[in-house]
């Protein structure tokens, strides 16, 4: 493995992690061989933390979590380790994870209308949760199924527990969802675009009550998200993941004020702004490579700007980012491009200017 | 004239659009922007109303007119699997336009041509024979997008282009759509419910709420000085990686309501924090001063034209109803 010699590698302090990901890797069986989906994912959070995980599709976001309960299914294979709480959870048992799906990890996902069972009522399901995680049956069950439903904002729960999920709007299911989460009162929530599916003002409705929800309950969260304006709104921390590893990690204040990966630097000069001069998009050339077909060394080296001879090496491991010690990121050109900064605001908006005279030229 | 199960899907909308412009439509889901859509296109009869494209009204029914007409209005659409037929080849898709107008020449020209227009949205030749679900989700909004511009459209209207693809892909086909509109000089109506979207590629913008546009004016107005109190909501509610954390976002309650049972009075009276009991009962208009446009009994006309916005609920300045 070749990296620039002068780069510290990336050591987290094993401090307090409520789950530590280390080099966990996912091979899917693909009839005759295998493909590698992820290749050595680090990932760790602390309790009461929110690890924004970003990526576009196929990164391997949610893999990583689906790998970590056990939920791929007999065609992946998992390597790697994955310690919650002190307990390592790759290799164990589908009866032995039981006792941490749903229960101490809670999952969301994007779309909570396919989550939920559309011929069962709201409260059968949350009390079938209640049951499977806390014991609780019956009246007590219910009561407290009605009770996790005013938690998270929905009004007249008691009505609500006797309804479908085809009564409900969208953003009243992802409550729902989201209450389902809390019966097996969580130490970790994976929330899986939890608001990708929901219209603005819902899903400013929907980020305030999990984050009112960690506040309360300190559990840790895992938000995954392509947004990168949901990351910063939510994350104390940032893994940013790119074909199937993780490529710069950093405070949420770090990465995008200081983003130090070309792919972090990309994805952020490619997000067009509500503030700020209008300009020409910085769109990342090419697409995202399948998991069979990588590059050789960094993955992201066809599409990067910056690629040089180096980079076709080997893949590059996360190294701290010059004078950071929370902050580091796999490329092994991060001295030379470091001083090269996000040329967004310096550029003048050209395309407003074309626009405009465009416009006039068809009116007059 | 309203019946019990009358659902006004768009009620009383009015806008126009000049040669060249992008006009963007936003609003949450259910608010009317792709019935607009449609209607635009006379793919949906009006109840009442009319669309008049280059001086002649739209015709809602499929005659030769209005199949002559769509030759020259194109949609892209947010799901590009849905939008292609899997059992072709692209490049088959991409050339049946020609094919269902009888023009483009012989089927070697017609291929050519649709060549010609893969190349042009950044598809690789050695894709021409690629059916939809060996691309990817970016590719295969190149696809439709090649598909419509195979007839040189002058309309292009675009509902949530780029919802369903990544950042980096979303970005490439945004910055492709805004080179072909360049080049070809097409109009466009573009529905996103993502303002930052919006702002990127329009010349104007009309916010939807319950079928009706209730502000509309040049973008930076629009995003940067919101009239109606949904359009200050909206903005607020969009998140920015440009530290926003904690700000003054307004988070309605409740959902939009069910358009088969509007509100009475302003349609967002229930939702609305600053609402006051007029706004229970009478309809607000549209009015417009200059380039901009709202429909808000509080955002008021200011003395020497143009418009107070409607007061910020922070600010306290009214008794929520």
């Amino acid at each position: 493995m070749t990296h620039s010699g002068k780069q510290t590698i990336f050591k987290p302090k094993q401090q307090d992690f409520l789950i530590d990901v280390r080099g966990l890797t996912v091979d899917f069986d693909i009839g005759n061989h295998y493909v590698r989906a992820l290749h050595g994912v680090d990932l760790s959070i602390r309790r009461g933390e929110t690890l924004g995980v970003v990526g576009e599709s196929g990164c391997g976001k949610s893999i990583t979590w689906l790998a970590v309960l056990g939920l791929l299914g007999g065609g992946a294979k998992v390597s790697g380790s994955a310690r919650f709480d002190g307990q390592e959870l790759v290799g164990l048992t589908p009866r032995q994870l039981t006792a941490f799906r749903g229960g101490r990890i809670a999952l969301i996902f994007q779309d909570p209308a396919s989550a939920l069972n559309p011929v069962h009522r709201i409260g059968r399901q949350i009390a079938e949760a209640l049951r499977l995680h806390r014991g609780l049956t019956g009246k007590a069950a219910k009561e407290e199924a009605r009770r996790l439903l005013d938690r998270v904002g929905i009004s007249n729960a008691a009505q609500r527990l006797n309804e479908y999920p085809h009564e409900l709007s969208g953003g009243m299911n992802q409550r729902v969802m989201i209450a389902m989460a809390l019966a097996g009162e969580p130490d970790l929530l994976i929330a899986d675009e939890p608001t990708t599916a929901l219209d603005a003002t819902i899903q400013a409705q929907i980020l305030d009550l999990l984050r009112d929800l960690q506040a309360e309950t300190h559990m840790a969260m895992a938000l995954i998200s392509h947004d990168l304006g949901v990351i910063a709104d939510m994350a104390d921390r940032v893994s940013v993941m790119y074909a199937g590893r993780v490529i710069e990690e950093a405070s949420a204040e770090a990465l995008f004020e200081r983003p130090a990966h070309p792919y972090t630097r990309g994805l952020i000069g490619a997000l067009p702004d509500i503030d700020g001069p209008r300009h020409r998009l910085e769109a990342i050339p090419g697409a995202v490579p399948a998991p069979s077909a990588l590059p050789p060394g960094c993955a992201f080296s066809d599409r990067c700007s910056h690629v040089e001879t180096i980079c076709h090496k080997g893949p590059p491991i996360l190294g701290l980012v010059g004078g950071e010690d929370d902050h580091s990121a796999a490329c092994v050109r991060l001295d030379a491009i470091e001083d090269q900064e996000l040329n967004l605001a310096s550029q003048p908006s050209k395309l407003v200017h074309q626009r405009a005279g465009l416009q006039e030229g068809v009116e007059a | 004239m309203v019946t019990k199960a009358t659902l006004k899907a768009v009620d009383g909308v009015s806008f126009d659009l000049a040669r060249g412009e992008v006009l963007g439509l936003v609003g949450e889901s259910g608010c009317g922007k792709s019935t607009t859509a449609r209607l635009t296109l006379g793919q949906l009869p009006p109840s009442a109303g009319e669309v008049i494209f280059e001086g002649k009204t739209v015709p809602s029914s499929r005659t030769q007119q209005w199949r002559n007409l769509r030759r020259h209005m194109q949609m892209i659409y947010q799901d590009p699997l849905g939008a292609l037929d899997r059992r072709l080849p692209i490049i088959e898709q991409i050339a049946e336009p020609y094919t269902i107008h009888g023009i483009g020449g012989s089927r070697a020209e017609r291929r050519e041509k649709a060549q010609a227009l893969m190349l042009q949205v950044g598809l690789r030749p050695d894709q021409a024979s690629s059916y939809p679900h060996e691309l990817s989700g970016g590719q295969r909004q190149r696809v439709v997008i090649a598909r419509a511009l195979a007839l040189e459209p002058r309309l292009l209207v675009c509902d949530e282009p780029v919802s369903a693809l990544d950042v980096s892909i979303q970005a490439q086909v945004l910055n492709l759509l805004d080179d072909l509109r360049r080049k070809t000089g097409f109009s466009a109506l573009f529905i996103s419910h993502d303002l930052k979207v919006v702002r990127q590629m329009a010349d104007r913008v009309a916010v939807m709420y319950l079928g009706r546009i209730v502000e509309e004016g040049p973008p930076e107005d629009v995003f940067h000085a919101p009239l109606h109190p949904y359009t200050q909501a909206l903005v607020s509610a969009a998140p920015s990686i440009h530290g926003n954390r904690g700000r003054n976002r307004i988070v309605l309650s409740g959902d939009p309501p069910n358009p088969v049972n509007v509100p009475g009075g302003c349609p967002f009276h229930p939702r609305c924090p600053v609402a006051v009991v007029r706004c229970r009962t009478d309809v607000p208009s549209l009015s417009r001063e200059g380039d901009r446009a709202v429909s808000c009994h509080l955002a008021g006309s200011a003395g020497g034209g143009g418009f107070s916005p409607a007061p910020h609920p922070k600010s306290k300045a009214l008794e929520a109803v």
